[in-house]
């Protein structure tokens, strides 16, 4: 039974880890637009609108 | 926009570092994916802007950005440009406090999980070892963790439930948190001392999932308020009220009409509509009271009469002196009513209430009784006590707690989908129960806006030409005309005369747009007053033609077959409006309704529906003008369509979007099937009690079986609950 010395800490820290995302999801205003997220995969802002060959392929460097 | 008029958005600004300001945005017409790139990317490529997010819950868009580049209302007409019409937004204290709420409900629920789920992987070591070969020193040690990770996690999540019920006590009252609280310290401390003990159970995992289930109802009930508040801030600010603002040294600027405060004076033009209350200072017009009175009939106004917002000023430029912007005094008889009518409202009671008031007496008696019952078989007093305290456990109101805000949630998901926003969460309960539904006549059965009554009796060539006059002149009528008409391409030249209406040469011949005097053609007017009773006329006169224009109330599209729908559904309809008999007669009879009185008061409004309440009648009321803001609030249910008055809007329960009243019939329909399926969830949960009960009675509810009565139940009334998503279901 001496495995429960190193499990149940584990398990608990585990726990811990969890709860700790969480709090952090939390505080980063992760649950303040929960449909966004749903509809940002469908956009495709991640693609490169066609430019003209003189302007490099790079994403919009406004300040 | 101009700069000159573009509105002052200063009271929207906040201000997040040196030269950085921030502001939120509402904005019409976000639908999809599409909508929020083109607004993100449209706005964050504009020099100056460093933040712009699309929150498509709430339908709004935050963007931060250096003050020295652009002002507030540039922002505003990018978002313009770019296809977007925009209005700021002011977060008011109010919406912190709902935001902070239900951040908090979500860290105890966060911390509620991380407990019950560790506490379990203790808990089902243990019952398995029960059945085998754990020794005593290993259980001890299993319950004396369990007791480490409980204790604390019940002390920080449990809190709304304690306060609550504290709150309670000190009021000297009791709610449902009283036996949860008191369910929960008992659990918790019977555990304590039967792991001092060296018992075999241990009810750790009962108390603090007890809690993690309450608190999703706890959480759904909060979302549900929050979502609520947010649409209803959101359709204040889309109503875009602006107010030309004097200021001391004589200039004028256009302010939101929150940002104006009583004592301002504010300038109204003629055509325009007046979005504050107040009284006038200087000037002389007619006021169209139509969208706050349902009187059709302009009245004149001077100098120290009392405006109203969202009346209309017709003719004649004003000076308002504020008295109070977009919420405070109104018509004092309507105040009255209003106060009157919402304290009648309150003494509705909800299902759930309903529920707990009969819920906590049945589990303290039973505990008791429980309690009694073993000690007269002969138990020791502390075994007899244990079996109580797990009475008290096994009976706690996860599904209860549940039962009614998944339905609520859900259903007021379904709603928002048909165009409808709930101001209230209890609404769809009441709105389930009506059976009469009342309808005012103007704004709500009809269109808000003057349409135009006889297309047929003008040729296309007279109609463009009067629609390109009508397109000069600021008077209601002639935009409605050249709304109506679909003009483009106004007259240059076009000469106003005020009072009368509009003149221009064109190719040689004069035209002439206004009054009948003004373009000679009283008889023609006269004969189309036969035709139309109760509308609104405007003459044009080209060279030696004459055309009348009639303009009034039309119904609402969908109004017949809407009306038709509610029929069916076995409910009464009635109208009551404060229009004039001539206009309303044909109204009902083209909705074949037969039961309607017209020139009706707000006061009798209310007498109305007092003799319908007595009646034993559940009543809808659906309104939009101020004067039916009594009956709004007096009714059993009542919504508004979003173009009605403010105060209307705060009074129902429900608004609903759009051109059509279809609406109303999905609300119903929706209502009808959440209350069933709230009524559903109580009596499971009943149910439940009755299979639960017995064997926590005959001392065999172990921590076992108590964990899997309360997750299952929890989860059979979510998932009943969830069928509220699905319109054909029942």
């Amino acid at each position: 039974m001496n495995i429960i010395i190193i499990l149940l800490p584990l398990a608990l820290m585990l726990g811990f880890a969890g709860l700790a995302a969480f709090l952090w999801s939390l505080n980063t205003g992760q649950f303040e637009d929960l449909e966004g997220a749903g509809w940002r995969v469908l956009s495709d802002d991640d693609l490169q609108p066609p430019r003209s060959p003189s302007v490099p392929a790079r994403k919009d460097t406004a300040p | 926009m101009s700069m000159a008029n573009a509105i002052d958005c200063s009271a929207f600004i906040w201000h997040v570092g040196p030269g950085r300001a921030r502001m939120d945005i509402a904005i019409d017409g976000i639908r999809c994916a599409g909508c929020a790139t083109a607004i993100e990317r449209g706005l964050s490529s504009e020099p100056g802007i460093s933040i712009a997010r699309v929150n498509f819950a709430l339908k709004r868009v935050t963007v931060e950005w250096d003050e020295a580049k652009l002002a507030g209302a540039q922002i505003l007409q990018r978002l313009k440009d770019i296809g977007y019409q925009g209005y700021p937004f002011a977060s008011g204290a109010a919406d912190g406090n709902e935001a902070r709420a239900s951040a908090y409900l979500l860290r105890c629920l966060g911390v509620a999980a991380f407990g019950a789920m560790n506490i379990m992987l203790l808990s089902v070591s243990v019952w398995s070892g029960n059945v085998s070969d754990i020794t005593t020193e290993t259980r001890d040690l299993f319950h004396w963790l369990s007791a480490l990770i409980a204790l604390p996690v019940a002390a920080y999540s449990g809190r709304p439930f304690f306060d609550s019920a504290l709150a309670a006590l000190r009021n000297r009252s009791v709610n449902m948190d009283v036996p949860i609280t008191l369910g929960i310290v008992l659990a918790l401390g019977m555990s304590v001392v039967q792991t001092m003990q060296h018992a075999e159970h241990a009810y750790f995992d009962s108390a603090v999932m007890l809690i993690f289930f309450l608190l999703i109802g706890r959480l759904l009930d909060q979302m549900m308020r929050k979502r609520a508040r947010d649409m209803a801030a959101n359709v204040a600010a889309l109503r875009a009220e602006t107010a030309t603002l004097i200021r001391e040294d004589g200039s004028t600027a256009v302010l939101p009409v929150r940002a104006v405060n009583p004592g301002d004076r504010v300038l109204v033009l003629p055509g325009e509509k007046i979005s504050v209350d107040g009284r006038i200072i200087s000037g002389r017009s007619h006021i169209d009271q139509s969208l706050v009175t349902g009187e059709i009939a302009h009245l004149p106004a001077a100098a120290g009469a009392k405006v109203y917002g969202g009346t209309i000023n017709i003719d004649g430029a004003l000076t308002i002196e504020v008295t109070a912007s977009h919420e405070g005094t109104l018509l004092d008889e309507v105040e009255a009513l209003l106060s009157q009518a919402t304290a009648a409202r309150s003494k509705y009671v909800l299902l759930a209430d309903r529920a707990a008031r009969l819920y906590a007496p049945f589990v303290h008696a039973t505990a008791l009784a429980t309690f009694t019952g073993w000690m007269l078989a002969g138990e020791s007093w502390a075994h007899a006590l244990v079996i109580a305290i797990t009475v008290l456990i096994i009976t706690c109101p996860c599904a209860l707690g549940l039962a009614i805000p998944a339905v609520q949630i859900t259903a007021a998901g379904a709603l928002f989908r048909s165009g409808v926003l709930l101001r209230n969460g209890d609404a769809i309960e009441r709105l389930a129960q009506a059976d009469t539904i009342v309808f005012d006549k103007t704004g709500t059965l009809t269109l808000p806006q003057a349409e135009w009554l006889n297309p047929a009796d003008a040729s296309a060539e007279i109609c463009e030409a009067a629609g390109r006059l009508a397109m000069s002149s600021r008077h209601p009528l002639a935009q409605a005309l050249a709304h109506a008409l679909n003009s483009r391409n106004p007259y240059d030249n076009v000469e106003e005369v005020p009072g009368s209406g509009v003149r221009v040469m064109h190719d040689g011949v004069e035209m002439t747009l206004g009054s009948a005097e003004f373009c000679a053609a009283n008889d023609q007017i006269s004969k189309a007053q036969l035709l139309y009773p109760g509308a609104s006329f405007v003459a044009f006169r080209k060279g030696a033609d004459i055309a009348v224009f009639a303009l009034g109330q039309k119904l609402r599209a969908d109004a017949v077959a809407v009306v038709e729908a509610l029929k069916a559904r076995g409910l009464r309809i009635e109208i009551l409006s404060g229009d004039c008999d001539e206009a309303v007669a044909p109204i009902a009879r083209e909705l074949s309704v037969s039961d309607y009185l017209s020139s009706v008061t707000p006061a009798s409004k209310i007498a109305r529906l007092e003799i319908l309440r007595q009646q034993g009648r559940k009543t809808l009321m659906v309104g939009d003008g101020l004067n039916d803001a009594p009956a709004l609030a007096a009714a059993h249910v009542s919504m508004s369509p979003v173009s009605a008055a403010h105060l209307s809007q705060t009074a129902a329960d429900a608004l609903f979007l759009g051109e059509n009243l279809g609406p109303v019939v999905e609300a119903i329909d929706i209502a009808r099937q959440g209350h069933r399926l709230m009524v559903q969830n109580l009596w499971f949960a009943v149910l439940y009690n009755f299979v639960a009960v017995p064997l926590a009675i005959a001392g065999l509810a172990t921590p076992l079986i108590a964990a899997i009565a309360m997750s299952s139940s929890s989860m059979v009334v979510t998932l009943n609950a969830l069928r509220a998503r699905n319109r054909s279901a029942t």
